[in-house]
């Protein structure tokens, strides 16, 4: 028997293996780890890792860290203001798109660029676009004759600011996804309520949208899981700051691994923040499932 | 509604007209639509003039300006900068992640679409690729972080190119499923008949069939790993920087020197528009085929 012959005669079995193989190692094992790494004090020295187990240790730095409350409750307005923008805009910017004679190709590929476009560099892009000394909303402003504002340096306008570039960012996707829905829209549904008299908030209301709500509910769903995992761009724009006023679980979950080397309680978070992930999906589908019946 | 008997009769397309009749027709859509591609591409085309200027130019905001390939060569060739060596990392890992998550991913696919498996092992599989893809790879990175130092792996490119591989992996296999959907069995069934073994039915037989689909899966994990930020900022030190991590390093400098991130960033941004103009191409013209076929 030739080793192609084994292949073959195991082909079913191996094709799989490597896949399994690769998940087994790199995220069940991992997630797994993630709970002997919770209850643990993690020191790295020139001997190699030593484990501590001190599960009290990790709940009472939880208990002192002031900066969790701050950063759930600035990812979930992040997540909510801006995929509500995402949607609203992208809605608007399909029908506009989809009534148009000329130019949708070209509409279209330029809609491709921001999602492509490494995020990194959309940070540092909107990092110039928004200095306060030469960025092009404060030459603006001045050239209105009114004071510079300190976009990304207030805490009371850098979230804000942030949330701009996320929308800047996935407004196109949610274009694009919404744009293949609209143009397929039945003619003869549309035709038939203008027909009838509808006027065209009647139409928008009572004919589009229920029409177009699976292909709603999918862009909503990815904008919201992307939304929750941001963390590039508000890396390079405000790395949380001022104060804790754009920190974000992301990026605080970044912090304590890497900054404070808190392997032991950023495992801590991390299932915490799993397990809020998984209970979202459970209910979010449950409603999904009753809005779609 | 003067326009609806006519838009009806010149309409042999679906949705010749728009789909709200008024929006999108007429010079006010035609200024909003201008005003949404203007607003995309006006911060790239900023950022684009600010790589071409001397930072003197960017804090006085002369126009016109003299440019100057002065930011892309320090970038590139200057003896301070390490952005050539950052280059070809991400070049090496993005390939060979690419390379292997098309290998690991495609046979995955077939397995799961051709051989009958048990149907708790598809689920199983599926179910979870659908979690992993949903939790943010931030909770992930402590456990790898600890993984790959003991086993010798951090700071190493492998270490990279097996969590990007580990990372795209779920969207390759959601995508090569499709693809595998629509080959016809009876083609790969005429084959096992003629005498091939399985194995050389997926390789010689279904595979050819379905290149659009690697090109395109191709396409997009090559251009999240060359984006990828998080994991390449956490499990790499200096040498081994991927291009995100030394934008992201300009950013923080000190002094930050604006006109050479800005062309550090579009330079980043350079594969991502090579890939979008190529494999528009490539698709419509695999789907053509296709149809011809």
């Amino acid at each position: 028997m030739t080793s192609v012959d084994f292949l073959n005669r195991t082909f079913r079995h191996w094709s799989l293996l490597p896949a399994v193989v690769l998940f087994v190692l790199l995220t069940i094992y991992p997630v797994a780890n993630l709970f002997r790494m919770s209850v643990s004090t993690i020191e790295f020295t020139s001997g190699g890792e030593i484990w501590t187990f001190a599960p009290l240790t990790n709940l009472a730095l939880l208990r002192a860290d002031e900066v969790v409350r701050p950063a759930v409750i600035n990812t979930l307005l992040f997540v909510v203001v801006a995929v509500a923008f995402e949607m609203m805009l992208g809605l608007a910017l399909a029908i506009l798109v989809a009534g148009v004679a000329h130019g949708k190709g070209l509409v279209r590929t330029v809609m491709i660029l921001p999602i492509l476009v490494p995020p990194v560099a959309i940070g540092s892009m909107w990092k110039l676009l928004y200095n306060y000394d030469f960025g092009i909303f404060n030459q603006a402003l001045t050239a209105l004759g009114l004071p510079p504002a300190n976009w990304l340096g207030s805490t009371s306008l850098a979230l804000w600011s942030v949330v701009v570039v996320d929308v800047w960012h996935w407004v196109p996707f949610v274009f694009l996804i919404l744009l293949a829905a609209v143009e397929g829209l039945p003619v003869e549904a549309l035709e038939a309520a203008r027909v009838d008299g509808a006027t065209r908030w009647q139409l928008f209301s009572w004919v589009m949208l229920p029409l177009l709500r699976p292909a709603l509910v999918v862009a909503l769903v990815f904008r919201t899981i992307l939304a929750f995992k941001v963390f590039d761009e508000v890396y390079l724009l405000t790395s949380g700051g001022p104060g804790t006023s754009t920190e974000l679980v992301s990026l605080h979950l970044y912090k304590v691994f890497f900054d404070q080397n808190q392997l032991g309680y950023g495992a801590l978070l991390s299932l915490a923040l799993i397990a809020a992930i998984v209970a979202f999906l459970l209910v979010g589908g449950r409603t999904l499932q009753a809005a779609r019946t | 509604m003067m326009g609806t008997p006519t838009t009806a009769l010149r309409a042999p397309r679906a949705m010749a007209a728009a789909p709200l009749p008024g929006v999108g027709s007429g010079w006010i859509g035609a200024a909003l639509l201008a005003l949404s591609v203007l607003a995309v591409l006006g911060p790239f085309a900023w950022i684009l003039t600010a790589s071409f200027k001397y930072q003197i130019a960017i804090y006085s905001g002369e126009w016109p300006f003299t440019p100057t390939w002065s930011n892309y060569a320090e970038v590139l060739f200057g003896r301070r900068s390490d952005f050539l060596g950052n280059v070809v990392n991400s070049l090496i890992v993005a390939s060979a992640s690419t390379a292997l998550v098309l290998i690991v991913g495609a046979l995955a696919a077939y397995s799961l679409q051709r051989f009958r498996w048990p149907a708790w092992v598809t689920a199983a599989f599926l179910g979870w690729t659908l979690v992993f893809h949903m939790i943010p790879v931030m909770t992930l990175i402590g456990p790898w972080y600890v993984a790959f130092r003991e086993l010798g792996l951090y700071d190493t490119r492998l270490a990279l190119i097996l969590t990007h591989v580990t990372i795209n992996l779920p969207m390759t296999v959601w995508l090569m499923r499709a693809f595998f959907r629509e080959v016809p069995r009876e083609i790969e069934e005429a084959a096992v008949v003629d005498g091939c073994r399985p194995f050389q039915a997926f390789y010689r037989v279904a595979l050819p069939l379905v290149v659009p689909g690697l090109i395109a899966s191709g396409i997009l994990a090559f251009i999240f790993s060359w984006n990828e930020f998080p994991v390449a900022l956490s499990l790499t030190s200096r040498d081994l920087a991927t291009v995100p991590v030394a934008i992201a390093r300009f950013a923080q400098q000190y002094e930050i020197q604006h006109s050479q991130m800005a062309a550090a960033s579009i330079i980043a941004t350079i594969p991502a528009l090579i890939l979008m103009a190529l494999g528009q191409r490539f698709i419509v013209r695999g789907l053509t085929l296709g149809a011809v076929k």
